[in-house]
């Protein structure tokens, strides 16, 4: 909620929070609170700040609850939304896309999200099979390995055509690097319906997951279909990722730090580290995204830099502590 | 009640176990007994569902292999020799756990199930324990916190996979006399267990497998002889037999 409102109140063209508030209110039928602002802030406000944000919360809390998903079905603290190729395949997908539709220039242009979302779903396809096809369905193991074979491969053959059209480079990296500058209401549409089913698939989950935690064999013992429950979270959290990637670029480590944050502040079960990811991601990005238009202001930061320049550290804390703790 | 009638456990060419047939009836103890790799915990996992088997396995009279895994679940308790125990889990959270299969699948657990496993803490003395993490108790505590779980299921069949390994000898009493205790109430009660003296005193009936075959079958007396334990572990023993039971002391040869 916070981060909703510095999201909405800070920026280049300063307008005041009293304001923003009535603003908003007059956009409630039958509140008749008259409308304070003018027609360019009311615009900075509703067409450039307000998308910006909601894109960030929808990205953020996104990653963050499909990287709490990914570590408990693997049971790996580790792991994180681009595990499986969700993050190779995307990359490859937007290069593809940026040089040889040139659909960078126009920047909202609707081909390289498309792009970037086919190229992670392909890759994680393909994840999958390579994986199964090494007997992967009981042990998840090998589906990692899978990830990062399909990870490394998709570099290699992205670094190769971003090395063969070197003029587009700036644009490839600004894409990779992650970030909401380009965000309007249409990129939330287009990707709000994934994420929300995405993340209330995963919340519902939770319990779920827990009983995962105890591992394989155990869960069966339960009466929980351990393959079965493993591929409908997976589906869940890259379906997300991949929407969320698509209109966002890759942004690292959310999905790293904030469920580990919020396992080591509050609880280790996932009925508390699901919900409150998707709130804490969501808050996170937001946040984030003001400080990466802010601190070189008018120039804008990658948001990808201020998260992995946050994540780094904090990285190196939770592996210290998850070793720690076997 | 459990029974199983010819049942296979096969591991690719191999078969782990042979033509196992038992019957255990609410309230008895039946330890499965022999060398390692005999093929005690592929078993005991194929009676929890956990192994794909030929033959037939009967809970209660029905066909295991008829009931789903939730219905085999709220049939059959099982107790892994080393069980997973995150160590930040609370113990309270940690035996909620076992209420899984009388709970939907994208459910949560009701006033019912909170009784359940509060019921478990209190059976095993666990109470004053509810809210310690699982990573902050003894071995001897961790045992009977998984039996809780295993209890909280409320499974007529309990199935214990070595329940004392890695226990001193006074929480190895502890732990199997808690077992014990639960029998009273009609559980049928199977496990494995590796040491026969133990066996002996607590199960009513042993079954002593060789190579994955039922190799003696009875009451200790019956089955826990010299010749028997010389044959199938390869271990000089001393059986030694008073009121108290029956005793095997390995006797170092030479």
């Amino acid at each position: 909620m916070v981060a909703l409102v510095v999201g909405l109140a800070v920026g280049p063209v300063h307008v005041g929070l009293g304001s923003i508030l009535r603003s908003a209110l007059s956009y409630v039928p039958l509140a008749h609170v008259h409308q304070p602002l003018a027609a360019v802030d009311r615009a900075v406000i509703w067409q450039i700040r307000a998308p910006r944000v909601a894109l960030a919360g929808l990205v953020g809390g996104m990653l963050a609850v499909a990287g709490a998903s990914y570590q408990g079905v693997f049971r790996n603290p580790l792991c994180d939304p681009y595990l499986l190729g969700v993050a190779g395949g995307a990359g490859l997908g937007a290069t593809l896309a940026i040089v040889y539709a040139s659909a960078a220039a126009t920047g909202s242009n609707w081909t390289v999200p498309l792009a970037a979302f086919g190229g992670a779903t392909a890759a994680v396809v393909a994840t999958y099979v390579l994986g199964r096809s090494a007997g992967a369905v009981h042990t998840s193991g090998a589906l990692v390995l899978a990830g990062v074979t399909m990870a490394t491969f998709t570099a290699a053959v992205q670094t190769f055509v971003q090395q063969r059209h070197t003029q587009q480079l700036q644009n490839i990296y600004a894409w990779l690097l992650g970030g909401f500058s380009t965000a309007t209401w249409r990129e939330v549409a287009i990707c709000a319906p994934y994420i929300a089913v995405s993340s209330l698939v995963l919340v519902l989950h939770r319990r779920v997951l827990d009983v995962l935690s105890l591992g394989d064999d155990e869960a069966a013992s339960l009466g929980v279909d351990v393959s079965r429950a493993r591929l409908a979270i997976v589906v869940a959290a890259t379906l997300g990722t991949a929407a969320a990637v698509s209109v966002s670029g890759l942004i690292a480590f959310v999905g790293i730090i904030v469920p580990h944050t919020i396992r080591l502040l509050v609880s280790t079960s996932y009925r508390a580290v699901l919900p409150l990811s998707l709130l804490a991601g969501a808050g996170f990005l937001v946040l984030a995204d003001v400080l990466a238009r802010t601190l070189l202001s008018p120039a804008e930061l990658p948001i990808g830099v201020v998260t992995a320049f946050c994540g780094a550290p904090f990285f190196a804390v939770v592996l210290r502590t998850a070793r720690g703790a076997r | 009640m459990i029974e199983t009638r010819d049942l296979w456990v096969r591991f690719g060419p191999v078969a782990a176990v042979r033509e196992l047939s038992f019957r255990a009836e609410p309230g008895g103890w039946t330890a499965l007994i022999g060398p390692n790799g005999a093929g005690k915990t592929s078993a005991l996992r194929a009676l929890a569902g956990l192994a794909a088997y030929d033959g037939s396995v009967f809970l209660d009279g029905r066909d295991a292999r008829r009931l789903g895994r939730r219905a085999v679940a709220r049939l059959v308790a099982f107790v892994p020799q080393k069980p997973e125990t995150p160590p930040a889990l609370t113990v309270a959270e940690y035996v909620l756990l076992g209420r899984t299969p009388h709970i939907p699948y994208l459910g949560g657990e009701g006033r019912r199930d909170r009784e359940a496993a509060s019921d478990a803490l209190r059976r095993l003395e666990l109470e004053e324990f509810a809210e310690r993490r699982l990573g902050s108790l003894s071995g001897g505590e961790l045992q009977r916190v998984v039996l809780a779980r295993a209890l909280a299921q409320e499974a007529p069949v309990l199935l214990l996979d070595e329940p004392t390994t890695a226990l001193d000898l006074g929480r190895q009493q502890l732990v199997l006399e808690l077992v014990d205790a639960l029998r009273g109430d009609g559980l049928t009660v199977v496990t494995t267990m590796h040491d026969l003296t133990l066996a002996g005193q607590y199960a009513e009936h042993l079954i002593l497998l060789d190579g994955g075959s039922v190799v003696a079958e009875g009451m200790a007396a019956e089955v826990l002889s010299a010749p028997n334990v010389a044959a199938h572990y390869g271990a000089n023993v001393r059986v030694v037999k008073d009121e108290a039971g029956v005793f095997v002391v390995p006797v170092r040869t030479r």
